[in-house]
């Protein structure tokens, strides 16, 4: 495995022609914390971005911020909240779940569109991200979107790129919205509800003008089931609204109230998947649907294999383990497409990640539009061939 | 008329008659519209110094009524134009005289609501506006909220990525959208997206979002709706400078509020709008701010208590908070009235191009600049919170030579605003009226990139043809790299 680190991107520019010339097809990489997601690759190369590093733009009071794709995203983050900043879609820390080390990349987070558990109410990495510079397969710079809040110029190929895992360019450059740290976080926990009535509470609490920035339910046995409610904003304003939710809930019980650093690694363990960390050799899914639908969603798979998950995002995202095999897979499949979900496999061993669907099937027109797509941006197919699709 | 159209196809012309004969049975005989004074109420859009006498006008009833005119055009190599309400400011919905028009205003129902979920399914003919008045009832609303939001739809709001007064908090479209139905151009429908809160594969929600009708026809929407906060509130200030102005709405976001809304009024703005309106607007400052917060009352009277404080070092010499509905519905009466009261003492195009914030008193002064080098009048009113500038560039249709002037000054501000870090439109489109400035923002390698993804969607150039991207610099020489698939 041959790994090129390019310092500039006209580097990249010329390596990625280089491959294409040669029809030598590349991973790409920037602290490959995230190798593991996707079919297997088949490639022999990769090109890693972590020589494109450093805040290239920031301005908080325009609440923007630019940097190198290969910046880590630690930097970044550190950037931001040294003047009370932050990215405030909660980008999650997967190593943990992947087992892997290394340093991830802000250009990472857009590639693989994280997003925590704050998307309920900011919106996802794509809807944060303004403005790209990338590398296409032809091995020409493009730029597109830009540094301003609001832009409609042209099509939006910006979102095409965020949750595109490397398979239709490089990028080299990502430029961010950002939001203010508010003052005060505070997290409502309930005890001991059933999923059904766990996802209701979270319903009514969304449905509410309460503004919750986080909302998750981490199920547990013997009354060990925790439902997450989050508020954030000015002192004053938190705490009626905690009050306020109280009220609103009260037929859901009596909740504890968490803050501070208690709070913090609350919503870190729901971000980054913490209970499903071990054991380290089960499948993870990531599945999305409407919250409504979530509870009978898991309780289909909880069925048929032996499986456990914690929803986040109202009940819109579950997290969901199970038996590393086909078997399982299947059933998964078949239990999110009957309620009109769709999952990705983010962990697991390699030969499974071969064998099965990784990302939800598509229909054939849209099959079409993504094959489409790919060339449009890789016409040669050099950019980890197969990491989304077959032959895509 | 400096905007250029392309030839009409004489070819296509000649077979008016069997394309009509065509599109007749695939649509309900009163939706085929014909004669040529019923096609004249769809000659242009809100960009009405350009017209163009489309072909025929359709309007079906379905996804499958649009998906068979689809085909039929398709395989007769006929343009389609689509159209929403045609409140499109950039002359997004203009036809073309070798085009039919789409209009989707008879598929304006709401098809399904579920506010647990909080979302709704809707026809793309709906007007923004009974969207959100659909799910009032029960305390919800959509947020995106175009100053046309009476009369535009979710179809044209999609195909513009539409903004709104309240998208600093709120987001645009693209933001509050979660499926579409779409036809493509061969007629294909195709399910984007869905109800849940992200899509499997390539963002191609986020693609059709402001494709500005040349991907293809959006037909069913899925929106997100939204709880409405307990209660908002405006408060008016004026300052004696745009300096000043300026640097109290960074150190407000600087603060850590987002504030729902934050207007920016120019002194011109202000005397018009006041004259308008009687709003009650400040007419000794030279720069306002219309500041909106939302919450509850003790939420509300918090944040303007900070507000007030943050704005003190900036001198504000008005600071009026609402007290009343009364007062705040004057205060938004004021602003919202700024194209009609403009268009009451002058004729003006209005610009959209977005700045950095911090390059604000500098794109003011050379705003005032070049509009003046002219000989024209100014006026400004401008998202403030995220640098999206309306100014209304004023002229007197029956001088000659003015539009023609007004449209050269329009140009130069949104050069300027390239210039400065910003784009050509923060929430109208290009359309037509900004297609030939695109090569001011985008290199020939960007604009390549997106005609080559547009080409996977309409390789012959049939949806929406004479808009977005310059006529020249669109054929892609990719022979050569493509050799394996032309080989």
């Amino acid at each position: 495995m041959t790994t090129h680190s390019p310092a500039s991107e006209d580097e990249v520019r010329a390596l990625v022609s280089d491959a294409a010339a040669r029809a030598v097809p590349l991973s790409i990489a920037g602290g490959a914390t995230k190798r593991g997601v996707g079919r297997p690759a088949q490639t022999q190369e990769t090109l890693s971005t972590r020589g494109l590093t450093g805040v290239t733009l920031y301005e908080p009071a325009e609440l923007v911020i630019a940097a190198r794709a290969g910046t880590p995203l630690d930097e970044v983050e550190a950037t931001l909240a040294a003047k009370n900043q932050r990215l405030a879609f909660e980008p999650a820390d997967l190593r943990s779940l992947l087992g892997t080390e290394g340093e991830p990349t802000i250009g990472a987070v857009a590639a693989a569109n994280l997003s925590g558990p704050r998307r309920i109410m900011v919106g996802a990495a794509r809807d944060a991200l303004i403005g790209v510079r990338f590398v296409n397969g032809r091995g020409e710079a493009v730029k597109n979107g830009g540094r301003v809040m609001k832009n409609v110029t042209g099509l939006d190929l910006v979102k095409t790129l965020a949750g595109s895992w490397g398979t239709l360019a490089v990028l080299t450059e990502v430029t961010f919205k950002v939001l203010p740290i508010p003052e005060r976080t505070a997290t409502l926990v309930y005890t001991g509800l059933d999923d059904a009535r766990a996802i209701a509470a979270l319903s009514a609490a969304l449905g509410s003008p309460y503004e919750v920035t986080g909302a998750a339910h981490v199920p547990g046995e013997g009354g060990g089931a925790g439902t997450l409610i989050r508020i954030e904003g000015f002192e004053a304003s938190v705490r009626y609204r905690l009050g306020e939710l109280r009220a609103l809930l009260s037929d859901w019980g009596d909740p504890a109230l968490v803050e501070d650093a208690d709070g913090e690694a609350l919503w870190r363990g729901v971000r980054d998947v913490a209970p499903l960390v071990t054991p380290p050799e089960r499948a993870v899914w990531k599945i999305s649907t409407a919250p409504g639908r979530a509870p009978a969603l898991a309780a289909a798979i909880a069925a048929e294999t032996d499986a456990r998950w914690l929803y986040d995002w109202g009940g819109g995202l579950i997290w969901l383990s199970t038996a590393a095999d086909e078997a399982a897979a299947r059933i998964v499949r078949a239990a999110t497409r009957a309620h009109r979900g769709h999952a990705t496999l983010i962990r697991a061993p390699a030969d499974l990640r071969a064998a099965v669907d990784v990302f939800e099937p598509l229909a054939a027109p849209m099959m079409t539009m993504t094959k489409g797509l790919k060339a449009s941006f890789d016409p040669r197919g050099i950019f980890e061939p197969g990491r989304m699709y077959a032959g895509v | 008329m400096s905007i250029a159209f392309p030839p009409p196809d004489a070819g296509i012309l000649a077979r008016r008659d069997a394309i009509l004969a065509g599109l007749a049975p695939l649509v309900a005989p009163d939706a085929l519209i014909v004669t040529e004074d019923e096609r004249r109420a769809f000659e242009t859009d809100a960009l009405t110094a350009y017209r163009r006498l489309p072909m025929a006008v359709v309007l079906p009833s379905s996804t499958e009524e649009v998906s068979a005119v689809m085909r039929f055009c398709h395989a007769n190599g006929v343009k389609v134009v689509a159209r929403g309400a045609g409140t499109s400011l950039a002359g997004g919905a203009i036809p073309q005289e070798d085009a039919i028009v789409v209009g989707v205003s008879k598929l304006a129902r709401v098809l399904e609501t579920d506010f647990a979920n909080r979302t709704m399914r809707v026809q793309s003919g709906i007007t923004n506006l009974a969207i959100s008045q659909a799910v009032a009832h029960e305390g919800f609303f959509y947020a995106p909220d175009p100053s046309s939001q009476l009369a535009c739809t979710i179809a044209g709001n999609v195909a513009m990525n539409s903004g709104g007064a309240h998208c600093l908090k709120y987001g645009v479209t693209t933001n509050n959208l979660l499926g579409l139905t779409v036809v493509l151009v061969d007629g294909t429908v195709v399910d984007i997206g869905g109800d849940m809160l992200d899509a499997p594969g390539y963002d191609f929600l986020g693609l059709m979002t402001g494709s500005e009708g040349q991907l293809g026809i959006v037909t069913e929407a899925t929106v997100r709706i939204l709880r409405a906060a307990e209660g908002a509130r405006p408060a008016l200030m004026g300052f004696d400078s745009v300096e000043e102005c300026g640097a109290c709405v960074a150190a407000i976001i600087g603060a850590g509020i987002i504030p729902v809304a934050l207007e920016y009024m120019d002194k011109p703005a202000i005397e018009i709008c006041e004259a308008f309106a009687h709003a009650g607007y400040p007419l000794d400052v030279e720069a306002m701010l219309i500041i909106e917060v939302e919450g509850s009352q003790q939420e509300i009277e918090d944040a303007f208590a900070r507000i007030v404080a943050i704005a003190a070092p900036f001198n504000p010499r008005t600071l009026n908070v609402a007290q009343t509905e009364a007062e705040a519905a004057a205060i938004w009466k004021g602003r919202k009235s700024a194209f009609g009261a403009t268009g009451r003492v002058a004729d003006y195009i209005c610009m959209d191009g977005t700045i950095p914030t911090g390059q604000l008193k500098h794109v003011l002064k050379r705003i005032d600049e070049i509009v003046a080098g002219y000989g024209l009048r100014v006026a400004n009113v401008f998202h403030a919170g995220d640098g999206n500038l309306h100014p209304l560039v004023m002229f007197d249709t029956n001088a000659p030579g003015e539009m023609e002037k007004a449209e050269a000054a329009g140009e130069d501000i949104l050069r300027l605003c390239v210039e400065v870090g910003g784009c050509l439109t923060g929430e109208h489109g290009v359309g037509i009226e900004k297609r030939d400035l695109m090569t001011t923002q985008y290199n020939p390698q960007d604009l390549r990139q997106q005609l080559r993804v547009r080409g996977v969607f309409d390789p012959m150039w049939l949806l929406n043809p004479a808009k977005v991207f310059p006529l020249e610099g669109r054929d892609l020489d990719d022979q050569a790299l493509d050799g394996r698939e032309a080989a």
